[in-house]
């Protein structure tokens, strides 16, 4: 046996580090939250790691799961030992191919983080509905329970499928335990080694396809002899649990940790059991010991190896004794008779029976089943105890749910919350941060300190809100002297920390708190007025838990420290310093330690800022003295206002409220649907600044509203009048445009809604004449504006708008005067996407259809609990739905033509019923333009006449008509994604509905990575820019989709880049819309994942236009047909050097950090490119293009436009 | 003709020596190709401590940007398994150039502080640098600081590099001191092997139409060796260490001058940047010219004839009155 070699890290990460070394190829493909997985593998390969043979495996990044999955294929048809990693919607996509690698009996191993699938809305977290999708290919299905288990189970999959060759699904629960950051024994290459049969890899070498052993497989067979052909594998399926059971002993003799594939865990005499696979077993195997330990007889059952299911084996395992079991099943399978596991158990027992001729038990067990712990539904000991009390009952609920309040089906379980088998030797700690705080990132670190320097096992998982900005995060920490089973979040806690004073007057941090704990608060109030600044509800729970309080103003320790905002380093040194976790000194030594360690590749001042916050942070840490009684405290504001409507405020406000658990399953829509115009009642408060405008200097431009990310500065022209009402901080100024003129502006704020970006800021053209670091719009400190410009705001949104038929929407200045109806998204601050969107629904927001391809534009747009997506004041606004990732322009195409169908439809009907309606109106409807607002309005009221007209019909065809006569208003159908689906997985559908030819309009918001899942590499990326899964920057160049979809000749196809001329993609937009027919728009959005300052994106997006790296065109086939030349080229010549741009990103300088050689030649031919590439737009855009009639005029001179 | 002179104790061919002309010296053809066209050592462009700092600040703070917040993306890059971030780009050019010419190669070292960046020194030494010009490189704007306390910083940068490394240590700043002359007297009390004049500090413009200070990089005019000749003249009789003069030398004739009035070297930058590295070879051949037709037989013969002390009129090198020199301009 050998020494332990503790390491604390993911299951990730732990299941990667085997899969790498047993691997030659491994394809793989960006899905949350497997994508980890496949990031360290890049990374590693990048880094020259090798694998258990010496050699370093070939990582190849594919356009979708299915890609992935085919790579695969091929690599194991021809002799490489091959891998790959998914999860969700990515493992049905590898299905077709599942089938093929079983068929063909060959070893591989996919490990899955499983996550549940998109059904009435996505989930990015884990349940196994992915898995049990892809029971049925012939894959062996492992089940891994915690991140050892995952790391040790990767390794026995790998070993027996060379032995059984069937391929194995490795899988884990997606977060809980992907996630779940934890110390673990690592294996040694030794133990691998004595796994792996050399001999076996040389068997599946020899399989491999050559041609000088030329074979043929993947044939195609026939009534005759297919059937015969499918039975022939049926002796390796035989074997397999017996070759997993070996080789589980196999890995207990060289380890001394020992698994089996049906492992009962309880009393040996217990009645009733709990079958279940999944990290949700750790949960009950604490249960079991804890019932059991006072005076019960329960048991569980984990279900290791789910397939092939070996019935014998699972019911050999349960106890003789046993009355009753609870078969748990971690999805859901609607119609069905139970749940997959449940139904395997109920045939296993039946099976193994009659096989017997006697089953080993005096009474056949009952058998129920439940559902748990879907999208990672929390699942409890409290839990787990309701399932073994449902079994006690005479009338056990079977199919039940646990976890959840079921008002509709009444299938839940009563759950008694209070119930905890938490041991006491285990120190827990919860903290809440922000996103850009640090505390997620500190925490980690605190779980190496102490996994690494103390004999404890550590235990460490991470809750996150769906937001890109100003995101919360909820870190739960457990030390203690055993392995840690506690699969789930802690509600008791002995130490508690408050990252972020703006927490506190919106939640009782106080609650989860053990009487005696620890309460630690970064506060900017001096340590005696710390006390009045909680609210009641805190201040109660504080004094009734007499609760030790400590404070420290962490922003002035950090700032003071050169840190900015990342307060990380400060409230861990408090940490460290108040749980007493480890000794104070020595504590604060492994702090240093560990900075150096993470931050001494990134230079000294970096480790001597941290440094310096560690010596700083004791002597401003101070501890509150509490009274007797609570003083004055404020009460905890509510998540939403009272004037929200009933939806919002009874389903959404509790999710803000982060009490979503508890809404019963009535509260849900039952298909999904929700209201738009939401997320304007989530009044975050992020920013700390605000832009404040000074009427004085403004110049009117529009260009602050015109780009600001989150819709939440606006500007109003209206009549003076109206201010005769407003508050008297309200500000307003003359309008400037002519067509204004005797009008009054204003630029307003929503103060509670910005995010403090600051790109307002950056793009404001005005300058302050007396005082020129003065602009029109300047930060100022958000808190004391807030009560003032609320009702500023509010009286505002009441300010009658223009009439928008009046409205010039050919310049930015005229058109940001429109309504957005996109607003407050959770996008990043500074998000580049967004203002791309808002601008779109000002000018069609009313009459769009939206199909959303899964990425960043899909998450702030659509979720939970609020939607960005909003209505104008008579209610209409852009309808928006997701369907999936890869399929979205289908999606969109689907929109359209059913669109389309039912205006003929409804055209159909008119005409039949013109004689009733009147033909002058059917005329005028069937013939009306509808090419402006105008003409649009026209119509509406056109067709209010025409119900009118049809409600008095009594006929089929009217009543008919009534249901469709909306569709004879224009509708605008937007197929909107980002460069991870149009370029890659979705390309081909892409591809095909931009060829058909239909009335659907692409906004192809370009990130040149894949920014939702964290920034892998896409076929957008250009040449030289590190990304994940291109660690060594992208060796290839940027695809150019443009070009490509301009040869079909008859789609619009534009490329914009607002920050470099706005009314350039205003212009776009409009053309596009205007075009009867495809249009694809690709609009350069900067990213979060570009490394760059966000506040200045847009002068990211000027420079990178201004080198040439993106340029701006137009190709309107409208001009063809004018025997025009349909490119114009709207860029200047590149008039920078590339490298020049490339300097203002870190994606790009990193590279030049870490390989600078590799940087300069990859920076070479991107030079290159970017010339070559002008010139040959240059040349498309100057072709002298007659028409094919002749009648064209010939285009001379480049075609260019200025504005 | 002898056009050897001797600087920082390195014997150089000719006087004339390329200095720290960024871009130029970032490419070690190039410090080929000055060396082809007669250079007689080559100062490499400048090591700036700010800058290097500034970059691994923002590459700190933008990679970590974002981190750790959303479920789905806690992080947006690879972690590379190391980062060049302080000077091992320089220190490797400083290596193949050492390599590749058998001139003396100089390092320029950029700092405004006694801070870590001085061990930089110790690794450009040992990178096979022979010699460091030491670019102290700083606008003080506090009113609260004296020049006492600035000049003992300088001298305090300097003494901290001088204790790192053991090759010569020249130092490049500008002519902005209360009495220039104390100040170089002190920097060669602490231990300076040279001194550099002047650094052409980098001025700012101003943006008329954006309102925007906008750095603006201009090329020096050969009227910029006014103020070094000045002070190379009246220098050359009171320090003893190396003379090296920087600004405005385009020509052969402003080399001379310089030369005459005591500089050791003469150093060129704009001019190359100008009219590219063959120059180098333009200048040696009209300098020759000059002197053959003047009768010099030396460099070494007309270093310093026309220093305060030797010229015919050491007053005018201490007038100062503008109006003065205008009546007293002949055509």
């Amino acid at each position: 046996m050998k020494t332990p070699h503790f390491k604390t890290l993911d299951a990730n990460e732990a299941v990667a580090n085997i899969a790498y070394q047993l691997s030659e190829v491994i394809a793989i493909y960006p899905i949350t939250p497997s994508s980890p997985m496949g990031e360290w593998a890049d990374q590693w390969a990048a880094a020259g790691m090798k694998n258990l043979w010496d050699t370093i495996p070939s990582v190849v990044e594919m356009q979708s799961e299915g890609g992935a999955a085919g790579a695969i294929h091929g690599a194991l048809q021809t002799g490489s030992l091959a891998t790959t990693f998914t999860a969700s919607q990515g493992l049905l996509l590898m299905i077709p191919n599942m089938y093929k690698i079983a068929g063909e009996l060959t070893p591989a191993v996919f490990h899955i983080a499983a996550r549940s699938l998109a059904a009435q809305g996505l989930s990015i977290f884990g349940d196994h509905a992915d898995v049990m999708a892809a029971r049925q290919t012939g894959w062996a299905m492992l089940c891994s329970n915690s991140v050892q288990e995952a790391h040790d189970l990767a390794l026995i999959a790998h070993a027996a499928t060379l032995e059984s060759r069937i391929p194995f699904l490795h899988f884990f629960d997606g977060f809980r335990t992907s996630h779940e950051v934890g110390k673990i024994d690592m294996l040694e290459r030794g133990v691998l080694r004595e796994m792996i049969s050399e001999e076996r890899v040389v068997e599946h070498r020899l399989r491999g396809l050559t041609p000088d052993r030329p074979v043929l497989r993947g044939t195609a067979q026939n009534p005759d002899v297919y059937f015969q052909a499918r039975e022939t594998v049926n002796p390796f399926y035989d074997k397999c649990a017996g070759i997993v059971e070996q080789a589980m002993a196999k890995f207990g003799e060289l380890t001394g940790r020992r698994y089996q594939l049906y492992e009962y865990h309880g009393a040996p005499d217990a009645e009733r059991v709990i079958i279940l696979m999944g990290s949700g077993c750790e949960a009950v195997h604490e249960t079991v010991d804890y019932l059991n330990a006072n005076g019960g007889k329960v048991g569980v059952l984990k279900v290791r190896l789910y397939r092939p299911l070996d019935a014998q084996r699972l019911i050999a395992a349960l106890p003789a004794t046993t009355k009753a079991i609870a078969v748990l099943d971690r999805t859901k399978e609607p119609g069905a008779g139970g749940e997959p596991l449940h139904l395997d158990v109920v045939h296993a027992l039946a099976e193994v029976s009659s096989v017997n001729g006697q089953s080993k038990f005096a009474r056949p067990p009952r058998i129920v089943g439940g559902r748990y712990g879907l999208s990672s539904k929390e699942f409890t000991p409290a839990m787990a105890k309701a399932v073994f009390d449902n079994l006690a009952s005479a009338k056990a609920k079977n199919h039940f749910t646990v976890g959840i309040t079921d008002d509709v089906g009444h299938t839940s379980l009563e759950v008694d919350e209070k119930f905890s088998v938490e041991p006491p030797e285990v120190v827990r700690a919860l903290f809440y941060g922000l996103g850009a705080d640090g505390t997620v990132g500190a925490n980690k670190e605190s779980i190496k300190i102490i996994g690494e320097n103390t004999g404890n096992y550590a235990q460490g998982y991470f809750v996150y809100d769906s937001k890109k900005s100003g995101a919360i995060t909820i870190s739960h920490l457990r030390f203690g002297p055993k392995p840690i089973r506690s699969t789930y979040l802690i509600t008791q806690a002995n130490f508690v920390a408050c990252h972020q004073p703006v927490f506190l007057d919106r939640m009782n941090v106080a609650e989860c708190l053990v009487p005696g704990g620890t309460l630690l608060l970064n506060s900017p109030h001096k340590p005696e007025d710390v006390w009045k600044s909680l609210p009641s509800e805190t201040q109660r729970d504080v004094i009734a838990k007499k609760a030790k309080v400590y404070t420290i103003d962490a922003m002035k320790v950090a700032r003071a420290a050169g840190m900015g905002p990342r307060i990380n380093t400060v409230m861990q040194t408090c940490f460290f310093s108040v749980s007493g976790v480890l000794p104070r000194e020595e504590a604060i030594q492994a702090i240093k330690d560990s900075i150096k360690k993470a931050y001494g590749k990134k230079g000294e001042e970096i480790v001597k800022m941290n440094i310096a916050a560690v010596d700083t942070t004791l002597a401003n840490l101070v501890e509150v003295q509490i009274p007797a009684t609570t003083a004055n405290g404020a009460a905890l504001r509510p998540p939403v206002s009272d004037e929200a409507p009933a939806f919002v405020r009874n389903v959404l406000g509790p999710i803000l409220g982060g009490c979503g658990d508890r809404l019963p399953v009535s509260a849900m829509p039952c298909d999904g649907t929700f209201p738009t115009g939401t997320a304007r009642w989530e009044k975050r408060n992020l920013a700390t600044e605000v832009p404040v405008w000074d009427p004085q200097v403004c110049i009117q431009c529009g260009k602050c509203v015109f780009v600001c990310p989150h819709a939440t500065i606006r500007s109003k022209v209206y009549e003076s009048n109206e201010l005769a009402s407003g508050p008297a901080e309200f500000k307003s100024a003359d309008a400037r445009l002519p067509e204004w003129k005797g009008k009054k502006f204003t630029i307003q704020v929503a103060v509670e809604d910005c995010t403090g970006c600051g790109v307002c800021v950056d793009v404001c053209p005005a300058r302050n004449k007396s005082e020129a670091k003065l602009k029109a719009i300047n930060l100022r400190p958000q808190p004391a504006l807030r009560e003032a410009e609320v009702k500023n705001w509010d009286f505002f949104l009441d300010l009658p708008a223009l009439d928008r038929r009046k409205v010039s929407t050919d310049n930015v200045r005229g058109m940001q005067t429109l309504d957005p109806l996109f607003e407050f998204s959770g996008a990043c601050a500074g998000c580049g996407e967004t203002p791309y969107l808002k601008v779109l629904t000002q000018l069609f927001g009313d009459r769009m259809v939206v199909a959303n391809a899964t990425g960043c534009s899909s998450i702030y747009g659509g979720n939970l609990p609020t939607t960005p997506w909003s209505q104008n004041k008579d209610g209409r606004g852009p309808a928006w739905c997701n369907s999936l990732f890869e399929d979205n322009a289908e999606f969109g195409l689907g929109f359209r033509v059913s669109i389309d169908k039912q205006r003929e439809f409804a055209a159909e009907l008119l005409r039949k019923l013109a004689p009733s309606v009147g033909s002058d109106l059917v005329e005028n409807i069937l013939l009306a333009p509808q090419k402006d607002d105008a003409d649009i309005f026209d119509q509406r009221e056109r067709i209010v006449e025409l119900k009118k007209r049809l409600a008095k019909i009594e006929s089929v065809e009217a009543k008919r008509l009534l249901t469709l006569a909306d569709m004879l208003v224009r509708k605008s159908v937007w197929i909107i994604g980002g460069d991870g689906w149009g370029y890659d997985i979705g390309y081909g559908g892409l591809d095909h509905v931009l060829a058909s030819g239909r009335n659907v309009k692409v906004l192809l918001l370009d990130t040149e990575v894949y920014s939702n899942t964290g920034g892998q590499a896409s076929k957008s990326t250009p040449r030289g820019a590190v990304a994940k899964f291109a660690a060594s920057g992208k060796p290839a160049a940027k695809k150019d989709l443009g070009l490509i979809a301009m040869t079909y000749g008859n789609i619009y196809v534009a490329c914009v880049a607002m920050g470099a001329k706005d009314e350039h993609t205003l212009k776009t937009f409009m053309e596009a819309e205007a075009y009867d027919g495809p249009a694809l728009i690709i609009a350069y959005s900067h990213c979060i994942a570009h490394g760059i300052n966000m506040a200045t994106g847009l002068q990211n997006q000027k420079a990178a236009v201004n080198s040439g790296h993106w340029l701006l065109y137009r190709f309107n086939p409208d001009r063809a047909g004018r025997g025009e030349n349909p490119l114009q080229l709207d860029s200047p010549a590149p008039r920078i050097k590339l490298g020049e741009y490339r300097a203002l990103e870190n994606r790009f300088k990193m590279l030049e950090k870490s390989h600078p050689e590799h940087s300069k030649a990859l920076l070479g031919q991107a030079q290159e490119e970017v010339n070559m590439r002008w010139k040959l737009y240059q040349h498309l855009a100057a072709r002298d293009l007659k028409a094919p009639n002749g009648q064209g005029s010939a285009a001379k001179t480049p075609s260019t436009v200025e504005n | 003709m002898d056009l050897t002179t001797t600087y920082l104790g390195l014997k150089l061919r000719t006087p004339l020596v390329p200095s720290a002309a960024q871009p130029l010296t970032e490419n070690v053809d190039n410090i080929k190709r000055m060396e082809d066209a007669g250079a007689a050592a080559v100062v490499f462009h400048s090591l700036f401590e700010e800058q290097l700092s500034l970059e691994r600040r923002e590459l700190f703070e933008n990679l970590a940007q974002g981190t750790d917040s959303f479920a789905e993306a806690l992080t947006y890059f690879p972690e590379p398994e190391e980062f060049h971030v302080g000077p091992e780009l320089y220190l490797k050019n400083i290596a193949r150039a050492k390599a590749s010419v058998d001139i003396p190669i100089i390092a320029s070292l950029n700092g405004s502080t006694a801070g870590g960046w001085v061990q930089y020194a110790k690794q450009i030494e040992q990178a096979g640098a022979d010699a460091i010009e030491l670019n102290i490189y700083w606008i003080p704007t506090d009113p609260a600081l004296t020049s006492i306390q600035i000049e003992d910083t300088y001298l305090q940068i300097l003494r901290s590099v001088k204790e790192q490394v053991s090759i010569p240590v020249a130092v490049k700043l500008s002519a902005f001191f209360t009495n220039f002359a104390n100040m170089a007297q002190r920097l060669e009390q602490a231990g300076a092997d040279g001194l550099v004049l002047f650094n052409r500090f980098y001025q700012p413009d101003i943006d008329l139409e954006t309102l925007d200070v906008s750095p603006n990089i201009l090329l020096s005019t050969p009227m910029a060796m006014r103020l070094p000749l000045r002070w190379m003249a009246i220098l050359r009789d009171q320090v003893g260490l190396s003379l090296a003069a920087t600004s405005g030398i385009h020509r052969a004739t402003d080399a001379l001058k310089m030369l005459m009035a005591g500089a050791d070297v003469t150093m060129l930058c704009s001019a190359l940047l100008r009219h590219g590295v063959q120059h180098i070879a333009t200048v040696e051949k009209d300098i020759m010219a000059w002197m053959g037709e003047h009768e010099y037989e030396s460099i070494k013969q007309l270093r310093g004839s026309m220093s305060q002390k030797n010229c015919p009129d050491p007053a005018a090198f201490e007038r100062a009155q503008y109006m003065r020199a205008v009546s007293t301009y002949r055509a």
